[in-house]
């Protein structure tokens, strides 16, 4: 690989990284390199200055579980959440999603912050982390703040984070007992992720869904909410019937800017949407018990 | 025991050093005093260039020297294609190293910068400043024939290189006498080879000698030299060529490029080692593609499923200038394979060679081929399909009977042996074919959708005899020749022409010293690779190594055994018709204790303390070998796979394959090079294309977009095989190199029509993308 020239700092500190990005607009935080390289690899990006936070130990604090929230550290790697045991009892979609995520030495560098922070619609975690309302806890010159991960992501690789800002932890609500959750994912078969990707969770109380939450990536620029579809869950017995009916409904959310390529057409996104919702939505009903 | 050897599957010597990264490739290479080149190339698949500036670039740090294309007149030569093929107007239009005035390929190189490190030489692209005037570009291979369509070459009229046809028998009566005709259009698209090294040259030159010295990914060193001494205007005696390890081609390096003339070029004006290796996205535009073919089709039978005729218009896409072997692989290695496996009275295929805007167009593995075998299976099914007769009971109807010897067929050819029908059978048994059809329409009843696909095919192989050659119009022969050396300690050198580079031969041709003169393999070296220390051969590709190539090393070791017979003789003081030689040892007949190794013959053959009168020392021989026919391997694949109507993928259940590729040196080695190739020859079926836009720009530019098959996309391959010798072959071998990606598009994509007939979908072009595939079960179920 060719890149342009690039100056490289290791920060040892998050104080230091932010302090090193606030003083170069052109600088890029470098993680686990695995969306940034290939961009710099086709000169797609130039940034003057890398600030490689790889060995920052406050962003490397791996997964741990209080009071009912799973706080994970913006390094994980996909990997590691894979194979974690907090996450896969208590946020297992989450686990799984990451289990698919590319190949396994995508899986070993890339982090679950710099796959947040890159925002490509075609990603997996942002999809299950607005399904599970995660959030997401940032730090920048003026301090800390914390922004529910749907309203994060703004469009195509675009959202909230200010050039000088880090992100730091993800903070995901642990499943409760009657909740049950699922992704499915249609991948490509190149890159692997996702042409479509559906997270589905619901909460099934007495034979009715009491609660139901679920995302849709790949359709649009940024993971499509699928209010309708829960909508529709909640309330009712959770039948073939029913669940059919409610991923039907994911065409209620999505808008009119439908993403389209070489691979799948606007027409077959959508198909899918419904396809990997209904798919999900009856795994997550299953696993709810 | 060392004889035994032969025909075993012993593991491939080759392995250890590939597979922990300790092998040198050109890469690799790291001369003393190095500059690195880097070429830019062309954005627009086809624009008029009005202008290049080069001075902001050749003032960047670290910059060497800039070249463009007015630079190389008078220096290089055009880059010459090498497959003149007869009888079809072919047209060569000039392709310069280096555009000067036009670009006719996103890739075509436009400039290139010299510099002290290769990041330098990048940098410094960006400051060549161009001025293209784009012209519309033409991409799809049939409508680039047609009147209006953008001119690639002013002087190639509708942009139509050549126009080659294959014809035998009576083709309208054949139509004529029909009870059915069936049709079809096929597309074979672009593949992109991905050779996992990518393309490398380090060239030095050396004034005070005149030596040019060029390493590089190449499948044929001399071929290599004889075309750098065309180009480059060096002597070939002073052009010397070296393929240090070469990690795969596929085809894609058989062909001499014009960035090993521009990396030369740099070297010679310069007068220090040049290296340049292409980046993976630079390997997507300017190493050649393969395939590129739109087919018309049509097949006569009779209502019992006889197949009485084939005819075929073919639009095969050559990119925007003929690669060295460019016109051969969709003339001479396609039309004459229209026969298949089958008694065919009467073929016509009219063959159109079509420049487009596109990255040129060369052989890849099966080249040609596979194209061929797929239009006929594809037509083979469509009869049955149209009859109401199972699809292998069409074949069988049809197939050629068992022959050991010179079977004729209506394009020409003759093939060599065969028994069609045996393969067939194994295939057919091993995958319970009977049960499957039922299980398939049970499944179907369920709704559950499986497709069951065949393919008996035969390929030619083992290119080849040089009269043909020069009669089909290759500018080379395709003979190889190979020295057997013996050291004093019994050691041996097998010194070839040809050039392995990944394919297990280091091991195989051991394996022929072995079983040829008892040589433990490990005292075997084969030297390959390098025009200075290896005789003159044609190279690597065509499964041509082991059977033209390795019969000269038979042929050279069995000189050795004569020699080294009267040698014995002399020794034990027998008469040379007396001695009897078994595994090694050369004794006396019926007194075998007392014997001599060939061992201890090379020793005294090397010190020669004690020859007979009149016979030279050493121990070596070296021997050509022109075959005298091609050879014809032949199989049959079944393949099952499985259709998500919802979703409209396809998944591929199941693979059996039968292939006869004569006898056998080493089996597992043969089962790897069928595993490689059922691989590569399904991407294309389900997953694989190189697409452009209308532009003539690169959709599929990287690895994240352009799909390779990989292992979870598998079942467990089945491999298994018959052996027909080759009547006319030393060893009996017929060649395996391309067997499994010539069989299995053809499987494969029957399988895959197999499970969308019922469902009323009669056509999707490959790659059967699930969208494709989702659409066209709409379309169908909308009432089409
Ligand atoms: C072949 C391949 C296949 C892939 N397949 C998938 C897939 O199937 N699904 C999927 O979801 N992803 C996939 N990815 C992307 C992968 O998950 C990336 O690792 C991930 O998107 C980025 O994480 P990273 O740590 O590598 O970030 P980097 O590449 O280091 O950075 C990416 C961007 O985020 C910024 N950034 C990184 N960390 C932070 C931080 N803590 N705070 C602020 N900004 C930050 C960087 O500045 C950069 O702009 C694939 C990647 C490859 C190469």
């Amino acid at each position: 690989m060719y890149a342009s020239q690039t100056e490289y700092q290791r920060a040892g500190s998050v104080q230091e990284a932010v302090a090193l990005l606030a003083g170069n607009e052109d600088a890029k935080v470098l993680a686990g390199g695995h969306s940034l390289i290939p961009l710099m690899k086709l000169r797609l990006a130039s940034p003057s200055l890398l600030v490689d936070i790889g060995h920052v130990d406050e962003l490397n604090c791996g997964i741990s579980c209080n009071d009912g929230t799973i706080s994970i550290s913006s390094l994980t790697t996909h990997a590691e959440i894979a194979s974690s045991d907090i996450v896969k009892r208590d946020s297992p979609m989450l686990a799984e999603a990451a289990g698919m995520v590319g190949d396994p030495a995508v899986r070993n560098r890339g982090t679950i912050g710099g796959n947040l922070a890159h925002s490509d619609p075609a990603s997996d975690l942002p999809t299950v982390l607005t399904a599970l309302g995660a959030s997401i806890n940032i730090t920048g010159p003026g301090g800390s703040r914390s922004e529910c991960v749907s309203g994060f992501i703004q469009g195509l690789m675009e959202n909230n984070l200010g050039s000088d800002e880090i992100i730091t932890s993800i903070d995901v609500c642990a499943k409760q007992a009657n909740q049950g959750m699922a992704y499915a994912k249609l991948s490509h078969p190149a890159s692997r992720y996702a042409v479509v990707g559906a997270a589905a969770s619901v909460t099934i109380e007495g034979g009715t869904v009491t609660a139901a939450s679920v995302a849709v990536g790949g359709v649009e620029s940024a993971p499509t909410v699928g209010s309708s579809v829960a909508a529709c869950l909640v309330g009712n017995a959770p039948t073939d019937a029913a669940l059919d009916e409610a991923a039907a409904a994911i065409c209620n959310d999505i808008g009119d800017d439908v993403l389209s390529d070489i691979f799948a057409t606007e027409d077959y996104r959508k198909a899918m949407a419904v396809v990997y919702t209904r798919r999900a939505l009856g795994c997550a009903v299953e696993c709810a018990g | 025991m060392t004889t035994r050897i032969f025909g075993s599957g012993i593991r491939r010597r080759e392995d250890p050093r590939l597979i922990t990264g300790r092998a040198s490739y050109t890469d690799d290479i790291r001369l003393p005093g190095t500059v690195h080149a880097a070429i830019l190339r062309s954005p627009y698949a086809h624009a008029n260039i009005t202008s290049i500036d080069t001075s902001a670039a050749a003032c960047q740090p670290g910059v060497i020297a800039v070249y463009t294309g007015a630079d190389i007149e008078g220096h290089l030569n055009p880059i010459p294609c090498a497959w003149h093929i007869p009888d079809s107007n072919l047209i060569m239009p000039d392709h310069p190293a280096i555009a000067k005035d036009k670009v006719r390929y996103v890739g075509d190189a436009v400039a290139v910068v010299v510099a002290e490190n290769r990041y330098q030489a990048e940098d410094a692209l960006e400051h060549i400043d161009v001025d293209y005037e784009p012209l519309d570009a033409t991409i799809n291979p049939k409508a680039s024939t047609m009147d209006g369509a953008p001119q690639v070459h002013d002087d190639v009229p509708n942009n139509i290189a050549f126009k080659w046809t294959v014809a035998g028998g009576e083709i309208d009566e054949a139509f004529e006498k029909a009870d059915v005709v069936v049709k079809d259009t096929i597309t074979l698209q672009r593949l992109i080879p991905n050779a996992m090294e990518p393309r490398s040259a380090v060239a030095q030159y050396v004034a005070a000698t005149g030596n040019l010295t060029l390493w590089a990914t190449t499948q044929n060193p001399h071929i290599a030299r004889f075309l750098s001494s065309v180009v480059t205007g060096v002597g070939e005696h002073k052009v010397r060529v070296i393929a240090p390890e070469v990690g795969g081609g596929f085809g894609s390096k058989i062909p001499y490029y014009a960035d090993e003339a521009i990396t030369s070029f740099c070297a010679m004006q310069l007068g220090v080692p040049v290296k340049w290796t292409e980046t993976r996205s630079e390997n997507y535009q300017a190493t050649i593609h393969g395939r590129d073919h739109v087919e018309e089709l049509e097949m006569a039978a009779t209502n019992d499923g006889e197949i009485l005729g084939l005819r075929t218009t073919v639009y095969a896409g050559l990119g925007g200038y003929l690669s060295t072997a460019a016109p051969g692989v969709p003339t001479i290695l396609h039309g004459l394979m229209y026969s298949g496996a089958y008694h065919i009275p009467a073929v016509h295929g009219d063959i159109y060679g079509v420049f487009t805007n596109a990255t040129p167009v060369d052989a890849y593995r099966g080249a040609g081929r596979p194209e061929a075998t797929t239009l006929v299976e594809r037509l083979v099914d469509l009869v049955a399909a149209e009859t109401g007769i199972d699809p292998v009971e069409v074949r069988r109807r049809n197939l050629i009977e068992a022959f050991e010897e010179n079977q004729d067929v209506s394009t020409g050819i003759v093939y060599d042996s065969g028994d069609y029908e045996a393969a067939l059978d194994k295939a057919v048994d091993h995958i319970g074919y009977a049960d499957l059809r039922e299980k398939q329409a049970a499944m179907r009843a369920e709704g559950k959708h499986i497709g069951i696909g065949v393919c008996s095919y035969v390929e030619i192989c083992g290119l080849g005899p040089s009269q043909v050659a020069g009669a089909v119009g290759f500018q080379g022969g395709l003979w190889e020749s190979a020295i057997v050396r013996f050291h004093p300690t019994g050691k041996v050198h097998v010194m070839i022409g040809s050039s392995p580079h990944g394919q297990g031969e280091e091991t195989t041709f051991a394996q022929i010293l072995a079983g040829e003169l008892g040589v433990p393999v490990d005292d075997v070296d084969v030297i390959h690779g390098d025009t200075d220390n290896t005789p003159m051969g044609w190279g690597t590709y065509g499964s041509r190594t082991t059977a033209v190539s390795g019969a000269a090393i038979a042929l050279a070791s069995r000189k050795i055994k004569d020699k080294a017979t009267t040698l014995a003789a002399h020794l034990l003081e027998a008469d040379a018709a007396d001695i009897e030689y078994d595994d090694g040892k050369f004794f006396v007949k019926g007194s075998p204790d007392e014997h001599k190794t060939i061992q201890d013959i090379a020793l005294m053959a090397n010190v020669a303390w004690d020859m007979p009168e009149g016979m030279d020392p050493g121990l070596e021989a070296s021997a050509f070998y022109d075959p005298p026919n091609f050879t014809y391997p032949f199989g049959t694949h079944i393949a099952v796979v499985e259709l998500d109507t919802t979703t409209g993928q396809i998944e591929l259940k199941k693979y059996v394959a039968v292939d006869d590729c004569g006898v056998q040196i080493n089996p597992m080695i043969v089962e790897g090079q069928v595993h490689g190739g059922v691989v590569q020859g399904t991407g294309p079926v389900l997953w694989e294309g190189a697409v452009y836009d209308d532009d003539g720009q690169l959709l599929t530019g990287s690895l994240l977009d352009y799909a390779m098959p990989r292992a979870d996309n598998f079942p467990d391959i089945e491999v298994l095989s018959n052996t027909t010798a080759s009547p006319h072959h030393p060893l009996g071998v017929k060649g395996i190199g391309e067997a499994g990606t010539i069989a299995s598009t053809a499987a494969v994509y029957n399988a895959a029509m197999d499970v969308l007939r019922p469902l009323g979908v009669n056509s999707v072009d490959m790659p059967l993308t699930p969208t494709k595939v989702w659409q066209a079960i709409n379309q169908a179920q909308n009432g089409g």
